[in-house]
């Protein structure tokens, strides 16, 4: 895969972890974008994809990449081993939401607690939207997230959850607001398979993060590349492909929501 | 009725019709034969690519099962689905199942028709099916399993890690994916069938018109035989010697035959009538002649020795008249052959010439006359004079004025032949066969006898009398055969 001019390891090189918090399955999209990254950091840019969310933030907080585009979810459990980069503008707000969906046939499920006994998709174990929220969900309204659903499995991708649902694979399916807004606009016959029966409160976007020991060269350089694409033709465009508006430095606690859900799922399994 | 139809009908339309039927028929058997190989060869085809694809997926299966990992199996058995190769596209599958140990639907291709966990057994006849098979032989085995009254064949293989059967991968196959194939085969042959008999057709229907058309013929003229018999030269002379040509051959002498046995019954048939009538007027002529040379005897005595006064004189003299006249008329009829004469001349032959030309002058007749007899013949002159005479002037009395008159003599197989011809009226067909009887003629003037006379003397001569009359000729031909002795 072209994703790397330069050599893993070398020095120059920027690395840069991506996980499905956006459609990353689109390769020459992801071209277009190193490429751009490239010519406005001067810089070797190289892409890393994995298959599950975990391995990236292994990779994160091992320092082994630079950069990562990960969930709100394991930037509030590894807050002190990563430096929170920008935070995406999606519809003016760096926030997003969580959805439910369920089979566009099924006409009768109206939340979480409609779905007892059936097949669930999650999109990935350390993903907000696709994991946790569902689980806070649940908690919250007493059910225990382990024995609620029948059969319940991951995707790894919030896409991949769309899918699942859309055939019927699972009976309901809990998948990252954005992705799913902006597949609706690119693949919308995956979408209209589904439909979103809930919509979670708003919390922080998934976040660009550094890792904790980056330069401070390299991380102004990235911060500066990523607020300012809006502002020439071509980052503007990658944007508009992207759905988003553009980025912002952001705040740690746009993520208390996340974080407060997280230690609401901790005490409950204790 | 419809069968009786059938078999009358002409061969004319009896060849083609059962070249259509064998041209159907061969391409019938062909096609069907055709249909069940492609059928056979698409189904042989389809269980290869099944097993293989059933071996590669149950083989990529085993990790997923073993994890649990419900995603990944659907991933994987949506994978043929999503390759549709043109080469296989009439194979793809129709549906996947990957079933548990327990016979629980682990993952599918169509999760809302076989929900998760639940046994496909129960909802339909075909995992039914598929189900006995799997629990009554072994487990570990591919098997393509053809569940009876069903549209679609299951290829089923076993999912087995490190020896340990984890579930069994079922790829179902619509046989529906035949049927378009087939069709096109079937409509291929078709289209060929019908070039064939549009060529096949006309040369049939010629061939057949060759073979039956002599048939045809032959059939309407034996139709004829049983009434008038027909002309034998309507039946077609053939160049073949053939069934048929033989036929026609056959036929042909058969007519010919039949017309000759025709001609001669007609023959006997007249001669035997002139005999009779030939019997009858000698001895009704034998009885007349012996009282009436007593009744001449008798008026010649009374008019010598009986002094009869005038009145007695005009009577007897009527008398003697009526009487004369019949002893002329029954002398004419009792033709005697046993009249002393001279062996025949040339020069009695020329004397008719001679006495015939004065009356063939007289209609400015062109009169033609060969004699080529030149030595004298053991024949009585007399009568065959007479009959010289008779028939040339009946020949003469027969054309207009300034007609034509014949006459040739000659020997020939030791036979004199006397041909007389004229090209006057005709003589009707219908008169032929009384020609030769007294008193028939429909002539004003004379009494009918001269060709009576001619033919008595014809057959006490042993000879043979021939009439052939068309308009514009009428022939007599006569053979008299030269007596051995001399």
């Amino acid at each position: 895969m072209p994703l790397a001019s330069a050599a893993y390891g070398d020095a120059s090189t920027i690395s840069i972890g991506l996980t499905p918090v956006f459609l990353d399955d689109q390769l020459d999209f992801l071209k277009q974008f190193r490429t751009y990254f490239e010519r406005r950091l001067g810089r070797p840019v190289i892409f890393i994809q994995r298959g599950s969310y975990r391995e990236v933030i292994e990779m994160v907080r091992s320092g082994k990449v630079a950069f990562a585009w990960l969930c709100g979810y394991p930037y509030v459990r590894f807050m002190h081993e990563m430096k929170l980069l920008a935070v995406p503008l999606y519809r003016g707000k760096p926030l997003y939401q969580s959805y439910l969906i369920v089979p566009k046939d099924d006409h009768v499920t109206q939340s979480f607690s409609d779905l007892k006994g059936k097949v669930f998709a999650y999109s990935d174990p350390d993903s907000n939207s696709g994991f946790l929220y569902p689980q806070y969900s649940l908690l919250r309204s007493g059910e225990d997230p382990g024995t609620f659903f029948s059969r319940n499995f991951f995707t790894w991708s919030h896409r991949k959850v769309v899918e699942a649902v859309g055939v019927g694979l699972a009976h309901g399916g809990a998948v990252d607001g954005y992705v799913w807004d902006t597949l609706a606009l690119a693949h919308p016959e995956l979408t209209s398979a589904t439909r979103v029966v809930h919509r979670s409160p708003e919390f922080g976007h998934p976040p660009f993060v550094a890792r904790a020991r980056i330069s401070g060269m390299d991380f102004t350089a990235m911060q500066k590349m990523l607020l300012e694409m809006p502002n020439d033709p071509e980052g503007a465009a990658l944007l508009k492909a992207l759905n988003l508006d553009g980025f912002v430095a952001g705040d740690k606690h746009l993520f208390d929501r996340i974080a407060a859900m997280v230690r609401t799922v901790a005490e409950n399994r204790r | 009725m419809k069968v009786q139809f059938l078999a009358d009908l002409s061969l004319r339309y009896k060849i083609p019709l059962r070249v259509i039927a064998l041209v159907l028929l061969t391409a019938f058997t062909v096609t069907a034969s055709m249909v069940f190989r492609e059928y056979d060869e698409s189904q042989r085809g389809l269980v290869a690519h099944a097993a293989g694809l059933g071996r590669v997926l149950a083989d990529t299966l085993t990790t997923p099962m073993i994890h649990d990992d419900l995603w990944r199996a659907y991933e994987v058995v949506r994978t043929p689905q999503q390759r549709s190769s043109s080469d296989f596209e009439t194979l793809s599958v129709s549906v996947v199942v990957v079933l548990n140990t327990d016979f629980r639907t682990f993952v599918s291709t169509q999760p809302t028709r076989y929900p998760l966990g639940h046994n496909p057994a129960e909802r339909e006849s075909d995992f039914a099916y598929v189900h006995h098979r799997l629990s009554t032989g072994d487990a570990t085995a591919q098997l393509l399993i053809e569940p009876p009254n069903s549209d679609y064949l299951y290829m089923v293989t076993p999912i087995i890690a490190e020896g340990v059967l984890l579930g069994q991968l079922v790829l179902g196959y619509s046989r529906q994916v035949f049927t378009p194939r087939l069709r096109n085969l079937v409509t291929r042959s078709a289209l060929v069938t019908l070039l064939v008999l549009t060529v096949l057709l006309p040369v049939s229907t010629w061939w057949a018109r060759r073979l039956a058309d002599p048939l045809v013929v032959l059939a309407a003229a034996m139709d004829q035989v049983a009434g008038r018999l027909p002309d034998p030269t309507i039946v077609p002379t053939l160049a073949s010697n053939d069934e048929i040509g033989r036929l026609s051959h056959a036929f042909r002498g058969m007519l010919n035959g039949l017309h000759e046995k025709a001609e001669l019954e007609r023959h006997i048939l007249v001669a035997e009538r002139l005999a009779a009538v030939g019997r009858l007027s000698a001895g009704i002529a034998h009885e007349i002649n012996n009282p009436l040379g007593g009744m001449l005897n008798a008026l010649n005595t009374l008019r010598r020795h009986g002094a009869p006064d005038a009145l007695t004189e005009k009577t007897v003299s009527l008398l003697e008249r009526g009487l004369t006249q019949i002893r002329n008329t029954v002398a004419a009829l009792l033709v005697e052959a046993k009249v002393e004469s001279h062996p025949l001349t040339a020069e009695d032959i020329e004397d008719i010439h001679i006495l015939v030309t004065a009356t063939t002058d007289k209609k400015s007749a062109n009169f033609v006359w060969h004699n080529r007899v030149s030595a004298s013949l053991p024949l009585p002159s007399t009568l065959v004079r007479q009959i010289l005479l008779n028939l040339l002037l009946n020949a003469v009395q027969a054309i207009d004025t300034g007609g034509r008159v014949e006459c040739e003599t000659r020997v020939e197989n030791n036979r004199l032949v006397i041909m007389v011809e004229n090209n006057g009226a005709h003589i009707p067909d219908d008169r032929l066969p009384y020609l030769f009887e007294p008193f028939a003629t429909d002539r004003p003037e004379g009494h009918g006898l001269g060709l009576w006379v001619t033919y008595q003397i014809v057959q006490q001569l042993q000879g043979e009398v021939e009439v052939a009359s068309q308009p514009g000729l009428t022939r007599f031909v006569i053979e008299l055969p030269l007596p051995e002795s001399t």
